[in-house]
């Protein structure tokens, strides 16, 4: 066979000549073997790097017409909302595109909560992971100060004072931080420079390392069990399929899913009834007037309300830097010897269900008024949530584990769960007899299921 | 499904529109019916903008949205000598507003978003007379508010009645003393046109992205169905 090199082929070869491409892409994608049982949970690492993307395309957009200046800032937000072509569409990607981003991570993180992905040898994973998460709320903190509006005023100006709470340095830091004594345009430049330059420049460092360290030891499963001890005679792993094409094209469902939710709340509810776009935040900052009630963007509640609940100012600001620091020693406070829930005690089961609960919690307490009330069960929920780090050294010591399996499982596909989805659906209804036969509900079947469900959900937590 | 999650979240987030004690009538929203909307251009240029601007729309974005000829905006609804390319601005300069009414009347311009359109209907119709306040009106949403009622005229005066509730006096309900030149329901009218108006400029593009929103959506069904069939046929062979 007599194959001429085309010009196209030659100018080609002579980069990857040059450049190890084909190796990096192998690496990485084609020769990557990742377990084959990834679930729902596995998304959220391609998706966190879709929204990135999307806020870096966007967010040099904005800049294109946004005045980092306090005269200015407001109303230039206004103008690419309402006379630059398609900005509305821009601006609104990339505000609903920082909630999307937080959403995914608490779910991508939660993942590792379930699955045991922190814990050795992707103990390095989970700090690159969270300075991530920390970079990443920097990066959404100093960004919400740019339009300008009340809440983007006074959320700064309340959270900078904070660091006035640091005996001895703190009010020179604030003021330093601040560039003034109060929040103005020097804090509105510097903020506009670290959100545009440094802070993406650490996250795009960030996620390069945490990719690395991933793909040097090879990714966990929702099973938990090491894929590298069983290798067919090519040294393959049994138990993985590379990653490309096979979880590429995965995550491109993965992706279509995601961008129908984002494009619902883009076109039909931008601000998501005042989550995603603070209703206070469409009055101009005013350094004269303080709004009744200052609440942080959604994702910060938790944190915020641990600040609150704290009845000191300096220990508040040690509890919510302190909830963020003991995410960081996970790998070494949980003592279980295995990684997945399906195979853990009921008592992780149990603590990993009162901690998602006191993080919701807390989250909407955040949202809300201080009251006595709302104090309390923040103070019940903040004790809750640190229980669930310290105490775990000791409880998961207690753990009943049951035995892992040597090989990966794999749990039935959603389709292949259609008939028996379609029989509970036959046993809550019932079907009248005669001439008009009519689909009605059926109680005694109803009460079946529910009881069902509620023992299978006692014995899941077992 | 979008209904049930959008009225999920409503109903989470009522808490942060609630301020102030009353409780608010719904205006009827409706961008779609352009008509009110002109009417809505033409009380707001009347009654509003002597005090309040709203720089951030222009006379030739309403004349678009609105369907109407510029001309006609120019002559019918903009004040005399504005020009076509010109934002809604006051004529009442910022130093006179405030010794006349000791604060700044706020930019209109995104009022419907930050305070919701309910409040604002009732704001407009909460205005009752009260002897003690400067401009001899005060408001049942906006307690002791400087702005005097500007549509006074139409709707004649409002008192109070009260009640007591131990021992804290509460407004119960305002009635009609004088008749303006409207009837009640002529009234409701044109406020809910003016509200709609308002509504209209917190955000002009939402009839175009709700319609957008559409296509995109469905755009998204379908590449959601090619991809699930293609990551169908490659994992054939996974098991």
């Amino acid at each position: 066979m007599n194959l001429k090199p085309t010009r196209l082929r030659m100018c080609g070869n002579w980069v990857l000549d040059r450049f190890p491409l084909a190796q990096v892409w192998n690496e990485h994608m084609a020769h990557y073997y990742a377990p084959k049982n990834f679930n729902f949970w596995y998304f959220f690492g391609s998706l966190a790097l879709l929204v990135l993307v999307n806020q870096f395309v966007t967010g040099i957009l904005l800049t294109m017409n946004y005045k980092p200046d306090a005269k200015l800032a407001f109303d230039s937000v206004e103008y690419i909302m309402r006379d630059v072509n398609w900005g509305w569409l821009v601006r609104y990607m990339h505000s609903t595109g920082a909630s999307a981003f937080f959403i995914v991570i608490y779910l991508h993180m939660f993942r590792g909560l379930l699955y045991g992905s922190f814990k050795q040898p992707r103990e390095l994973i989970w700090i690159f992971g969270m300075l991530l998460f920390v970079a990443l709320m920097a990066e959404a903190f100093m960004g919400y100060l740019l339009p300008w509006g009340q809440m983007s005023y006074w959320g700064a100006q309340v959270i900078i004072s904070l660091f006035s709470a640091i005996p001895v340095i703190g009010d020179d830091l604030a003021l330093w931080i601040r560039g003034d004594y109060v929040i103005s345009d020097a804090t509105l430049n510097r903020f506009f420079a670290f959100h545009v330059i440094a802070v993406p420049l650490v996250l795009v460092l960030l996620v390069f390392m945490h990719i690395v360290a991933l793909h040097e030891v090879g990714s966990n499963n929702p099973d938990g069990v090491d894929i590298k001890k069983s290798k067919d005679p090519w040294g393959h792993p049994v138990d993985g399929i590379p990653f490309h094409p096979y979880y590429t094209v995965k995550d491109v469902v993965g992706v279509a899913v995601f961008l129908l939710f984002f494009a619902t709340v883009i076109f039909y509810m931008p601000e998501m009834g005042g989550y995603f776009l603070e209703h206070a935040n469409f009055i101009p900052a005013d350094p004269m007037k303080t709004p009744e009630h200052i609440a942080p963007v959604w994702y910060f509640t938790p944190f915020y309300s641990i600040l609150r609940a704290i009845p000191d100012k300096f220990a508040g600001v040690i509890g919510m830097g302190g909830s963020i620091v003991v995410l960081f020693l996970l790998p070494w406070l949980d003592r279980g010897k295995v990684k997945s829930i399906r195979y853990r005690g009921g008592i992780y089961k149990k603590a990993l269900m009162l901690f998602v609960i006191s993080f919701i919690a807390l989250g909407y307490l955040g949202t809300q008024p201080v009251t006595p009330l709302a104090t309390n069960m923040a103070r019940i929920f903040t004790a809750i949530y640190f229980g669930f780090f310290l105490l775990m050294p000791i409880y998961t010591r207690w753990e009943k584990l049951k035995p892992v399996p040597s090989h990966i499982t794999m749990q039935p596909t959603l389709e292949e769960r259609i008939p028996e989805l379609k029989a509970v659906f036959d046993e809550v209804t019932l079907v009248t007899e005669g001439e008009n036969a009519k689909r009605g509900f059926n109680p005694t079947g109803a009460k079946n299921v529910l009881v069902r469900t509620a023992k299978n959900l006692k014995k899941s937590l077992d | 499904m979008k209904k049930l999650l959008s009225l999920l979240l409503f109903s989470l987030s009522l808490n942060v529109f609630a301020s102030g004690g009353a409780e608010l009538q719904s205006a009827d929203i409706d961008l779609t019916d352009k008509v009110s909307l002109q009417r809505g251009a033409k009380h707001f240029v009347t009654y509003c903008l002597g005090c309040h601007s709203a720089k951030q729309i222009r006379y030739l974005r309403i004349a678009n949205d609105l369907g109407l000829d510029e001309k006609h905006v120019l002559k019918d609804i903009a004040p005399e000598g504005a020009g076509i390319y010109e934002q809604l601005h006051s004529a009442m300069n910022k130093h006179d507003a405030e010794k006349w009414f000791g604060t700044q009347p706020p930019d209109l311009s995104l009022i419907a978003r930050s305070r919701g359109a309910d409040w604002l209907y009732s704001y407009l119709k909460g205005f009752y007379a009260d002897k003690n306040r400067p401009f001899g009106v005060n408001n049942a949403i906006f307690e002791d508010v400087s702005m005097p009622n500007p549509l006074w005229q139409l709707q004649g005066e409002q008192q109070p009645i009260y009640e007591m509730d131990g021992e804290r006096r509460v407004l119960e309900k305002l009635v009609s003393s004088s008749a303006g030149t409207q009837s009640p329901e002529e009234f409701d009218k044109t406020v809910n046109d003016l509200v709609n108006f308002l509504v209209y400029v917190g955000e002009p593009v939402q009839l175009e992205r709700q319609q957008m929103g559409k296509y995109v959506i469905f755009y998204l069904l379908i590449f959601l169905v090619i991809a699930y069939l293609l990551k169908k046929e490659y994992w054939k062979d996974v098991h």
